[in-house]
């Protein structure tokens, strides 16, 4: 997807366009980024004490649980229509963490359940979170290269 | 060369009348504050169908029954139904032409397709082709979304450049006789690319189109912009509707209180959070159809220039790199 040399008539109309252009609120946007993934990472902190408590597990095993909830969490609330609402405040907050994660699976499958199970809900379920996928596997195949040679 | 004027312009020598409109809106668009002057606000934005694309499709076919039923004609006494959407192949203009059994012209304009329209149903009549006309055009804020950007549900976060896709549809009736506003000329417009690549900021893609073709049709007639009670553009939004005034004030058109945007006139910015106002087909064809028909019924306008834009692109060629490329349309439309 190379990028178009631009004309200088088109250069000069683009800086015209920057000018006026509004810029994001980067501080606010990062404050309640701040806020509400901080406010998310509690919560997954809390359940996994609390599993850790109920099921007697070591911290590290009570975090798989932990994440599942938090999965379940995610997906419900973008099945209840609310996650967007949420997300259009709390931005990063949301979409970093594993709820964010979980809204692009389940908004993505909703969205496509009119064209059937196969070509629809199946086939675009990972239409976002696709390129998500990938990059983490390649990522922890060289990792795990890196690790396999150097060790 | 006849009805032409100058390089883009037609005059038409027997201005056909638009003899009546219909309008339906989404339930959001309802609680904007040209609510009063649409036909029928949604209370439910699938209407009762189960998708998106299928409620597209209804609310098109209700505007179209609609302004037929308020001039009291039947689709059986239509020679031609002219009609364009933003989904892929126009499958809400054609599925509704199947509906409605009128012989069909499919247009794409993006979302200038009520002036494209328009344009065209007034070239067809004054040229003695046709008696009656119905032009008609929708888009579905949900259903654009998911074709253009992230399925629905998908929770992110809106640029405050980014306009809001209005959720609705819009019909006019055209006859070479009746009662109503008439169009008197029109200016095809040439498709520009001004090198804009973001396709959130589509004002900013379309503006100089808009200023293109508003500046050629002043050029071709001659007349003068203060003449006009209004000169209305289609979604270009506030950014784009300030560089569409900033180019024309560059070239010596200076546009005063009656330069606006359907884009800015639908939606009540400041209550509901729609960034930098409406954008999609329906959103110049509910506002003209609705709102402007309306003042000229009730004698508060007589002269307006309807300038929709249209912004080329498809989710395919911005992926693969290319610019936005945009076109304008200009309907000159006098009591």
């Amino acid at each position: 997807m190379a990028k178009k040399k631009l004309t200088p008539a088109q250069r000069k109309y683009q800086a015209k366009v920057r000018q006026v252009e509004p810029r994001p609120h980067y501080l606010r946007h990062t404050f309640l980024a701040f806020i509400s993934g901080g406010l998310v990472c509690v919560l997954g902190q809390v359940l996994i004490d609390l599993y850790s408590w109920i099921l007697n597990l070591p911290p590290e095993e009570a975090s798989n649980p932990a994440v599942a909830t938090m999965i379940f969490l995610g997906a419900l609330l973008t099945g209840l229509g609310v996650f967007d609402k949420l997300a259009k405040y709390a931005g990063a907050g949301l979409a970093v963490p594993v709820t964010g994660f979980a809204n692009s699976v389940v908004a993505s499958a909703l969205e496509f359940r009119e064209e059937g199970l196969i070509y629809g809900v199946s086939a675009k379920m990972f239409l976002l979170a696709g390129p998500v996928i990938t990059f983490g596997v390649v990522t922890a195949f060289i990792i795990g290269l890196l690790y396999a040679i150097f060790q | 060369m006849g009805k032409k004027t100058g390089k883009q312009t037609y005059l038409l020598t027997n201005p056909p009348v638009i003899i009546s409109t219909g309008t339906v809106v989404g339930p959001f668009e309802g609680c904007g504050p040209l609510a009063e002057d649409f036909d029928e606000v949604l209370t439910d934005i699938r209407d009762g169908q189960s998708s998106f694309e299928k409620a597209e499709r209804s609310i098109l076919i209700k505007a179209c029954r609609l302004a037929l039923d308020h001039a009291g004609f039947s689709s059986t006494q239509v020679d031609l139904f002219l009609a364009g959407d933003l989904l892929n192949q126009i499958v809400s203009a054609s599925f509704s032409a199947l509906e409605l059994g009128i012989p069909f012209l499919g247009l794409y304009g993006a979302c200038s397709t009520a002036a494209l329209g328009l344009g065209i149903g007034a070239l067809l009549l004054d040229g003695g082709f046709a008696e009656t006309v119905l032009t008609a055009t929708s888009s579905h804020n949900l259903a654009a979304e998911r074709q253009y950007r992230y399925p629905t549900e998908y929770g992110g976060q809106r640029r405050a450049y980014q306009q809001w896709t209005v959720t609705g549809a819009g019909a006019a009736l055209l006859s070479t006789t009746g009662e109503g506003p008439r169009i008197t000329a029109v200016t095809f417009g040439k498709v520009l690319d001004l090198g804009s690549t973001d396709p959130l900021n589509m004002g900013a893609a379309m503006a100089p189109a808009a200023a293109d073709t508003i500046i050629c049709f002043f050029q071709d007639t001659g007349w003068d912009p203060n003449s006009f009670d209004l000169i209305l553009t289609g979604d270009l939004g506030q950014i784009g509707l300030e560089l569409c005034r900033q180019e024309l004030s560059e070239q010596g058109f200076n546009l005063g209180d009656n330069f606006m945007d359907c884009g800015l006139m639908i939606y009540d910015r400041e209550k509901q959070d729609v960034h930098a106002g409406g954008s999609g087909c329906a959103c110049s064809a509910v506002v003209t159809f609705g709102h402007i028909y309306r003042r000229f019924m009730k004698k508060e306008l007589s002269r307006v220039l309807l300038v929709a834009t249209g912004s080329l692109h498809s989710p395919t060629t911005y992926q693969q790199g290319e610019n936005i490329p945009a076109i304008a349309h200009a309907i000159w439309i006098e009591s």
